[in-house]
């Protein structure tokens, strides 16, 4: 999530040649969704969303985003509802903070890659506040969660002026910072599938520190193994910060399919995911530096998903 | 200016109630309005964790929460940390440990280390140096902080006994 | 944990001035520190928690061009605003061209000083300050520096230190030329390279002639930060009577009085500096940037100014480090023996002269003793910040250069690395470049602690895993401190200083005059005092607040010892002269009292007893430091982890051994920051990139293993209780040490700070398409 400040920076710093200023603003804090569309429609793109406010803050302040209108939506029950059972699966709130995903003991088992992510947002005192729906809707192109929300298969429950709508996590992001979000919609919640027998995921980054830092590549790996736990049957792969969007590994994914779950094959499988990188040279290292990476992390992504999965079963 | 907004909250244990604008961060609201200096501001994005609080039970950067959001929140800040007569012993070992130098990080380490061992009665030095890595030291090189922490974990057993 | 050298099996550290070291009551023990309840309560004031009423905010319009000429600068609609109360320019400074002032660190040009604090003319780097608004309150303050139109015509940019001494560089300065040590001008035409230093010993060519084996490599360094956590903050009051009162956050109260009065073209006398609670400085918060600028925006409005920096100004305008070249050779015998060492440094200075080439030349073969030598230097003009001290000053840059060579040559000699250092190890009596002969010095005492400890000893197993040391030198100085005490009756003393804290300093110093008085360190009770209430006291710098104030706490408490045995001497209706202090208590002719009693009876023998001392201890009192590490290098991603890390150092006498520690401990943590990861990253037109705590990467604690300091004691023959000053040393040598263990884990040499994951990675790639037989 917070790396979608230094791409909007590079985009925008030709045009903003002026001190950052932070206006004041009206403040709203709905109860309800249909509130929140009525003022999302009327004030369009003046209105910002807050959840838990570690992007949007910041952006304001650093005069990245403008805003007349600042919506709260952590008041509105369907926001902050965390419902999961093995039957369902899961229903995450646009606006629950990451800690009560990794507090969870039986769902962060469930989806582990979608822990890892929530536990390496920021620090804690980010992911006290910072929520996944938030992370996804800043559409960062390095954002920590989205590689995850891939490969675990979620679809993003959307409510706007005309009714509600889902869209694929994949398909959420459209550039770095926009999303398929029309006036007066917003993002009410993440549904994940009931979690499978003998799958594993995970979520892997890499970093120059150990915490607090902006992904230079992230992969989020799900895998589910054949019942002696050697072989793929299935998985996904969701690459992050090597093009402008979070990417799905389609190919990756569909050649590991009937393959040995082996460190040969997580290889292969990450020499595929790196032919679709388009990674930029910036202070995160050169272009060739991270779809270097891209290969690496996938590989050990996949081995720790695979692991999980036989662990699971 | 647009109208400045009435919120009711509790401070350390206090009914608090105040007035600000929207635009303004609970860490402004506490240091410039109620005067609770101790919360320190290093980098006003969310970066150093200076300004950490305690808020409805976990620890927040006070620089990215607006006061407006804290409508019937309870808030626990550095001020809040010591009992009446004596120091918190997260305090007491910072001291006895030389856990600062300089001390502008001092009151979000305590604040943090406080929510940690709330959770955690026992963490290792690896879940320490996690749970800490939000808080940011240029003076001490964190080996003395990790050490008042473990030291305070073990003195907080032996109060309860 | 530290290991007191004479608990240490080979006793390296023990001397024999230790063996006959007095045994002291109050020197050594770790008492709590006395600020210590208020920081850890939040109850300590420091610079921003300072409110007066009818306060105004500042804020700072600041460049974004790298360079560029100022063509105006339009400040109608800002004034219009409501709320605004004052807009400033560089025209509201007085006129300080071709005025100089002796700020304490040489003759500074005042125009330059002027010209950083609001652009005059021109602008030298992204962030540099331009104009500046106060307001009711900081957004206000921001809405109305965004109304302050300037117009730029933006000018090519240099960054690059070696880029900047060519030819057809950009000037930054038309009247600047190259001058050498004497001030003779040695340029025809304007340079970036303001400054050209040469020091000289011996005859290199013959000494390299004699030599078995010479290396020659290299070496390149980034800018970076010192990162104190705290912003720079000043609140100035600029009162009907004339009279500036400016509380700010400074290592030193008296220089930044200086430096505010000269800018503003007033008396000292005028200006009261009170300095607050500082939260780190490590040589950034000497110069002024906000003072005199809150202190004209108060005359302007007749109202109390506060200026904060936000943390991207603090990356963009204030001081970094020198970015560096270093070209550095060494000749040595096949016995080990350095018979000849040459270097070249170019350091960048940021937008204006004055940076740290000098100590980096000096420090580049400080640790060895070397017959032959020939050291050049450059101090070049770049478009970035005007470079600050930052924790021993030029002196990393050069160590990261000169410690990989002697590693190379260890490996090449076949020589164990410490042993080799030992051969040449600088001791009583060498001569250094650019000073006389060393006093007494405790490096080879360190290094051998070094050697014989555990962590040397103890095996290093598993792929990509690499042990390096490396040793480091700062000179440590002395300059000019006060101390004045007063006697309560209960016994205690009040103690005043005028070192601003930085890290414990108020114990250190305190427990000096303790130990002088033979009471407990509790029972002194020091402050720091402002510049109108303690004598001319110079920055908390150098590593020399414990070595001069301490010695001027030293000698306070001799004079209150005197002046004590006078009122013994009034009791016992004896001569003075015959009063003797030993143990804490005055005596004559078998009579005692000790000094709590005597405290209690001083109005009935004439009165308050009032103690005072000023010193100015000439020379360095020489600080040398070893470190010794392991490191993991993950070979698919280039990023290195710190394993384990022991780091030792002659710290003279350890006055309080925790903040020793302490000392050590941050010194190294900050030089691994510099060696992995820290850096300003600049864009194509000279822009910092990188000016957040996020982008910039200081180290966290999840990016570091504990910190083993080992204190090595070897007294300075200077200091009554032996102290050397510890702070700055340790972060000389650990850039070099983690390159050495980066090298003995891949075989990869780096020659380029920060050893970041790329370049690591690169060099890495390097090697496996084309390894070098």
């Amino acid at each position: 999530m917070r790396g979608f400040k230094l791409y909007f920076k590079q985009l925008s710093i030709e045009r903003r040649r002026r001190e950052p200023t932070l206006k004041d603003f009206e403040y709203a804090a709905a109860t309800s969704i249909d509130e929140a569309v009525s003022l999302l429609s009327a004030h369009g793109d003046r209105a910002k969303i807050l959840a838990g406010g570690t992007d949007i803050l910041v952006q304001l302040r650093e005069g990245l985003r403008q805003a007349d209108l600042v919506l709260d939506i952590k008041r509105i029950p369907e926001l902050t509802e965390l419902a999961f059972s093995r039957q369902q699966g899961l229903r995450l709130g646009a606006s629950v903070p990451c800690y009560r995903i990794y507090e969870d003991k039986a769902l962060a088992a469930s989806y582990p890659a979608l822990a890892d992510s929530a536990r390496i947002i920021g620090g804690w005192q980010i992911q006290s506040r910072a929520s996944i729906g938030g992370n996804l809707c800043n559409s960062s192109p390095a954002a920590d969660s989205i590689p995850s929300l891939i490969a675990l298969d979620a679809v993003c429950q959307i409510a706007g002026p005309s009714g509600r709508r889902s869209v694929p996590a994949s398909q959420f992001c459209t550039a770095p910072g926009k999303n398929v979000l029309q006036r007066g919609e917003f993002l009410v919640s993440l549904d994940f599938p009931p979690p499978q027998p003998r799958t594993g995921s995970r979520y892997l980054r890499f970093i120059p520190r150990n915490e607090m830092d902006i992904a230079v590549v992230g992969v989020g790996a799900w895998l589910r193994l054949d019942p002696a736990g050697q072989s793929i049957e299935e998985a996904r792969l969701g690459i992050a910060a090597v093009a402008p969007t979070p990417l799905s590994a389609t190919e990756a994914a569909r050649w590991l399919v009937g393959k040995p779950a082996t460190p040969e094959s997580f290889t292969e499988a990450g020499r595929l995911a790196r032919q679709i990188a388009r990674p930029i040279t910036d202070m995160r290292g050169p272009a060739e530096y991270r779809t270097h990476l891209v290969g690496v992390i996938a590989q050990r992504a996949l081995a720790d998903a695979a692991e999980r999965a036989r662990r699971a079963s | 200016m647009a109208k400045k907004a009435h919120v009711q909250t509790t401070i350390n244990g206090e009914p608090t109630e105040f007035l600000c604008e929207n635009r303004q961060s609970l860490l402004e609201v506490l240091r410039d309005e109620l005067h609770l200096t101790g919360t320190k501001e290093g980098c006003n994005n969310g970066n150093c964790g200076a300004c950490t609080v305690i808020l409805n039970g976990v620890p927040v950067n006070s620089c990215l929460v607006l006061a407006v959001e804290c409508e019937g929140a309870s808030v626990t800040t550095i001020e809040g940390i010591a009992e009446e007569s004596h120091l918190h012993p997260i305090q007491q070992c910072f001291l006895e440990d030389a856990a600062l130098q300089c001390g502008i990080c001092t009151p979000g380490f305590i604040v943090a280390a406080k929510a940690l061992l709330d959770k955690n009665q026992a963490p290792s030095e690896q879940e320490i140096r996690f749970e800490l890595a939000n808080n940011l030291c240029r003076c001490t090189g964190y080996d003395k902080i990790v050490r008042a922490v473990q030291h305070a974990a073990q003195r907080l057993q032996e109060v309860k006994g | 944990m530290a290991i007191d050298t004479r608990e240490t099996p080979a006793d390296a550290g023990r001397t024999a001035a230790d063996k006959s070291a007095p045994a002291y009551k109050v020197i050594g023990t770790r008492p709590i520190r006395h600020d210590g309840a208020d920081k850890v309560t939040g109850r300590a004031i420091y610079g921003n928690d300072v409110q007066l009423a009818g306060m105004l905010h500042g804020k700072i319009v600041r460049s974004p061009h790298a360079h560029a000429r100022i063509k105006r600068i339009d400040t109608s609609a800002a004034e219009k605003l409501p709320g605004v109360h004052a807009v400033i320019t560089a025209a509201d400074l007085p006129d300080l061209r071709d005025k100089v002032a002796d700020l304490g660190e040489g003759r500074v040009n005042l125009a330059h000083l002027g010209a950083n604090v609001l652009a005059h003319q021109k602008v030298l780097y992204k962030g540099h300050a331009v104009a500046a608004v106060a307001a009711v309150n900081p957004h206000v303050a921001e809405e109305a520096a965004a109304l302050i139109k300037v117009e730029y015509e933006p000018l090519p940019a240099v960054i690059w230190v070696l880029d900047a001494m060519k030819p057809e560089a950009p000037l930054l300065h038309d009247e600047v030329y190259t001058e050498d040590m004497t001030g003779h001008r040695t340029s025809e035409k304007p340079s970036n390279a303001s400054k050209y230093l040469l020091f000289e010993e011996g005859n290199i060519d013959k000494g390299f002639a004699s030599a078995d084996v010479v290396i020659e490599r290299e070496f390149k360094t980034a800018s970076v930060h010192q990162g104190y956590i705290e912003p720079h903050v000043s609140t100035a009051l600029w009162n009907v009577d004339g009279q500036l009162t400016v509380w700010t956050t400074t290592q030193g109260a008296f220089t930044a009085r200086q430096q505010t009065a000269e800018l503003l073209q007033v008396p000292v006398s005028r200006v009261k500096v009170i300095p607050c609670e500082i939260g780190g400085g490590f040589g950034g918060k000497i110069p002024v940037y906000l003072e005199p600028v809150a202190a004209l925006l108060s005359r302007k409005s007749g109202r109390p100014v506060k200026m904060v920096m936000t943390r991207a100004e603090v990356f963009e305008g204030t001081g970094p480090t020198p970015g560096s070249f270093v070209r550095v050779k060494l000749g040595a015998k096949k016995d080990g023996r350095i018979v000849a060492a040459q270097a070249w440094l170019a350091y960048d200075a940021g937008a204006f002269p004055g940076g740290m080439i000098g100590p980096g030349c000096m420090c580049v073969f400080s640790c060895y003793d070397i017959p032959n030598y020939r050291v050049e230097g450059y101090d070049v003009l770049v478009n970035k910040p005007k470079t600050a001290a930052y924790r021993a000053p030029g002196a990393t840059q050069a160590a990261f250069a000169a410690e990989q060579v002697v590693d190379e040559l260890a490996e090449k000699l076949v020589i164990d690395p410490i042993e080799l250092r030992l051969k040449n190890a600088a001791t009583e009596g060498t001569k250094r470049v650019g000073w006389p002969a060393y006093p007494r010095i405790g490096f080879v005492e360190t290094l051998q602690t070094a050697k014989s400890h555990p962590h040397y000893k103890a095996p290093l197993s598993g792929k990509n895993r690499g042990r390096g040391i490396a040793a480091g030198f700062w000179f440590n100085i002395g300059l000019k401190s006060c101390a004045s005490a007063s006697i309560n009756p209960d016994g205690t003393v009040t103690l005043m200083e005028g070192s601003t804290d930085i890290g414990g300093t108020r114990t250190s110093v305190a427990m000096q005059l303790a130990e002088t008085l033979g009471i407990a360190a509790e029972d002194v009770k020091p402050q720091v005092g402002d510049t109108d209430s303690v004598g001319y006291t110079d920055v908390t710098g150098g590593s020399r607040v414990t070595f001069a104030t301490g010695l001027a706490a030293y000698q306070c408490g001799l004079d209150i010892r005197r002046q004590m045995a006078e009122r013994a001497a009034v009791l016992w209706e004896c001569d003075a002269q015959d009063v003797t202090f030993e143990d804490g208590a005055f005596r004559q002719n078998g009579r005692s009292i000790t000094f709590k009693e005597l405290a209690g009876r001083l109005n009935e023998t004439g009165g308050p007893v009032l103690g005072r001392a000023a010193v100015d201890p000439e020379g360095p009192t020489n600080g040398f430091g070893v470190s010794i590490v392991d490191v993991e290098v993950d070979p698919d991603t280039g990023k290195t982890t710190i394993l384990r890390y022991t780091v030792f150092q002659d710290a003279g006498k350890a006055i309080h051994p925790s903040y020793v520690e302490g000392q050590l401990q941050g010194g190294t943590v900050q030089g691994i920051g510099w060696a992995l990861n820290e850096e300003y990253f600049f864009d194509d037109q000279g822009r910092m990139r990188n000016a957040s705590y996020l982008d910039y990467r200081m180290p966290t604690a999840l990016d570091l293993p504990m910190i083993d300091a080992v204190i090595v004691e070897v007294p300075n023959p200077a200091h009554p209780y032996g102290v050397r000053g510890v702070g700055e040393t340790p972060i000389v040598a650990p850039p070099a040490a983690v390159a050495n263990a980066i090298y003995h884990a891949t075989g990869v040499r780096m020659y380029e700070l920060p050893m970041s994951p790329p370049k690591v990675w690169a060099a890495l790639q390097a090697k496996r398409e084309c390894p070098v037989v």
